[in-house]
């Protein structure tokens, strides 16, 4: 049963972290750029999901989240693109500028919870907490646990909008968003303003990420300006996870492999806990597997032309 | 009016007021007839690269201007030229996305001027990329899914062929696009490229640096020299040249040698 929680647990937080990796991988695998904004993007989703779930409904809020991490990587694309800003600056040039919105957003604090002051009958102030999604659903569905009802819900919206966004890039925009990250050149001799391409697909990558800010912000009931620091890093580990799962194939699985990375890096996180790891560990381990998986292929082939050169040798004695 | 591309007085000049200014175009003029396929000759920095990339509207030219089928293109976006100007350079590796497939590629370039389906990749547009696919004659109609990336050097330069042409360009413009290919490929290319200029009447402009070719493919001739018009030969004339008088003409009228190359063979 312990395993099983665990289990329960950690595909949970996969599935809230999944939007994050479709990010990434739209930013780093799709369109072949390296975009730093996603740190400041998930932050970003969280807090004004934050605001808005307190101010008004919880399910408006995550569209609000994912909106607000849309205009960031528009930001982006704009200082990439229009501006010509190197695409590594124009990320981290967003990324540091969100910090102070995002302090704006929260009021001039770094962290909010999700819930309101309000004075009961007998004249006390107390908290009330917000309605949030989960809380929504768990209502819809009595008697389901709390871990089930997060890992249930945010595994029907990661299907929903993997299942979107898998057709939008068979359509022309989205093809046309591929073939940029591809060959740019093609783009515009195939009268496709290439530059808009580009825009749309950070547009879209730093949405998804704040998609997965927004969906945390519920989950774990409050919003936290140091959320963001190493989800870049988190999001990477969890797409290299999901092509060593995969392997490197079309667009489709490609989509389909992020969002198993993340359950599969949640899952390794998970039981590294189980043998005792301490949880400030978690950054150190996720930058070792992004580094080692990036150095494999090179490795593999140091190691066959090892292996020949070895060979030769032999070859000559003989 | 039949002209299909006017050029009237178009002047370039890159890094103007340095040592190392260089008039790339010096009002260069040239109207092209609907249908025509000129080849372009010229040694090297003599501006033909130039000119192909002010029709394409890479740069802005400090004078002049661009007439494509009487509307003026001077200042127009570079991709939205694109929509009836289609082109090929000598890499092959330009004008195809090497991760996406045959039939991606071919979608993306169709689907310019085509009526959008839900899914760029559909049964009818495949039924007809197939078609034309096998016009080709190297099995690709067979190899649709397979990446662009895979292909050699040859079959994608035919394959960026047919997505420069698919769209019915009103303009195709080839830059030394079989310079990069092993003579039997060249010759194959070029083939197919005749026959599809040929096939769907379009208005072409072809540079070489091959005398011959020059000669045998197309219905007239220009030679520039230092971003001028320094001979424009058709019907008759060009009927009676030969690759030999083409040089001796080229040298007479520049009053030097023909090229760096050939400087150096001599």
């Amino acid at each position: 049963m312990e395993y099983v929680n665990l289990i329960l647990s950690a595909l949970s937080q996969g599935m809230l972290y999944a939007p994050m990796a479709m990010g990434v991988f739209i930013a780093f695998k799709i369109l072949n750029t390296p975009d730093l904004t996603i740190d400041g993007s998930l932050v970003f989703g969280m807090t004004v999901c934050a605001v808005v779930t307190i101010a008004s409904h919880p399910i408006l809020a995550l569209f609000a989240g994912t909106l607000a991490g849309a205009a960031a990587g528009f930001v982006t694309g704009f200082l990439q693109t229009k501006l010509r800003i190197n695409a590594i600056l124009a990320g981290i040039l967003t990324m540091t500028g969100l910090y102070t919105v995002n302090y704006m957003v929260l009021g001039g604090q770094s962290n909010l919870y999700l819930q309101t002051a309000e004075t009961n009958e007998s004249g006390a102030e107390v908290f009330v907490s917000s309605s949030t999604i989960y809380k929504m659903f768990s209502d819809l569905l009595p008697g389901l646990e709390t871990n089930a009802v997060v890992l249930l819900l945010t595994a029907l919206i990661v299907a929903a909008v993997c299942a979107l966004l898998c057709v939008f890039f068979k359509t022309r925009p989205g093809m046309a968003i591929r073939a940029t990250g591809d060959n740019e050149e093609m783009v515009r001799s195939s009268s496709i303003n290439a530059d808009a391409s580009r825009i749309l697909g950070i547009v879209l990558a730093n949405g998804l990420v704040a998609l997965s800010g927004s969906l945390l912000c519920q989950q774990q009931r409050y919003a936290d300006l140091n959320n963001g620091s190493g989800m870049l890093v988190v999001g990477l580990a969890s797409v290299i996870i999901g092509q060593v799962l995969f392997g490197r194939r079309g667009v489709t699985l490609g989509v389909i492999s992020a969002v198993a990375g993340s359950a599969a890096y949640r899952l390794i996180l998970q039981f590294a806990y189980k043998i005792d790891m301490p949880s400030y560990a978690v950054k150190l381990l996720s930058a070792v597997i992004v580094a080692l998986a990036l150095t494999l292929p090179l490795a593999r082939q140091k190691l066959a032309i090892h292996k020949a050169r070895t060979a030769a040798r032999k070859g000559e004695q003989a | 009016m039949n002209a299909q591309l006017t050029i009237t007085h178009l002047t370039k000049k890159f890094d103007p007021g340095t040592p190392n200014e260089k008039h790339a175009l010096h009002d260069f003029s040239l109207e092209v007839a609907k249908g025509d396929f000129i080849t372009i000759l010229g040694s090297n920095g003599a501006g033909k690269s130039t000119l192909f990339n002010a029709i394409l509207g890479k740069f802005l030219p400090d004078a002049g201007s661009i007439l494509l089928d009487g509307e003026d293109i001077t200042y127009e976006k570079d991709y939205k030229r694109a929509l009836n100007i289609g082109c090929l350079y000598q890499n092959p590796l330009r004008g195809t996305a090497p991760n996406m497939t045959i039939e991606e590629n071919l979608a993306l370039a169709y689907t310019r001027k085509s009526t959008h389906h839900f899914f760029a990749v559909n049964k009818k547009d495949s039924a007809y990329f197939r078609e034309l696919l096998a016009t080709l004659d190297l099995g690709l109609e067979d190899r649709m899914k397979t990446k662009m990336g895979l292909l050699s050097g040859g079959q994608r330069q035919a394959a960026a062929l047919l997505m420069a042409t698919i769209a019915r360009p009103k303009l195709l413009l080839l830059d030394e696009h079989t310079a990069a290919l092993d003579p039997a490929t060249a010759q194959k290319v070029l083939e197919v490229t005749r026959q599809i200029i040929a096939d769907r009447g379009l208005t072409a402009l072809m540079i070489t640096h091959d005398m011959d070719q020059a000669l045998r493919f197309g219905n007239r001739t220009i030679m520039m020299d230092s971003g001028k018009l320094l001979l424009d030969i058709s019907g008759a004339e060009r009927g009676a040249m030969t690759p030999e008088k083409l040089v001796d003409l080229f040298v007479r009228q520049a009053k030097q040698t023909l090229s760096d190359r050939t400087r150096l063979s001599i």
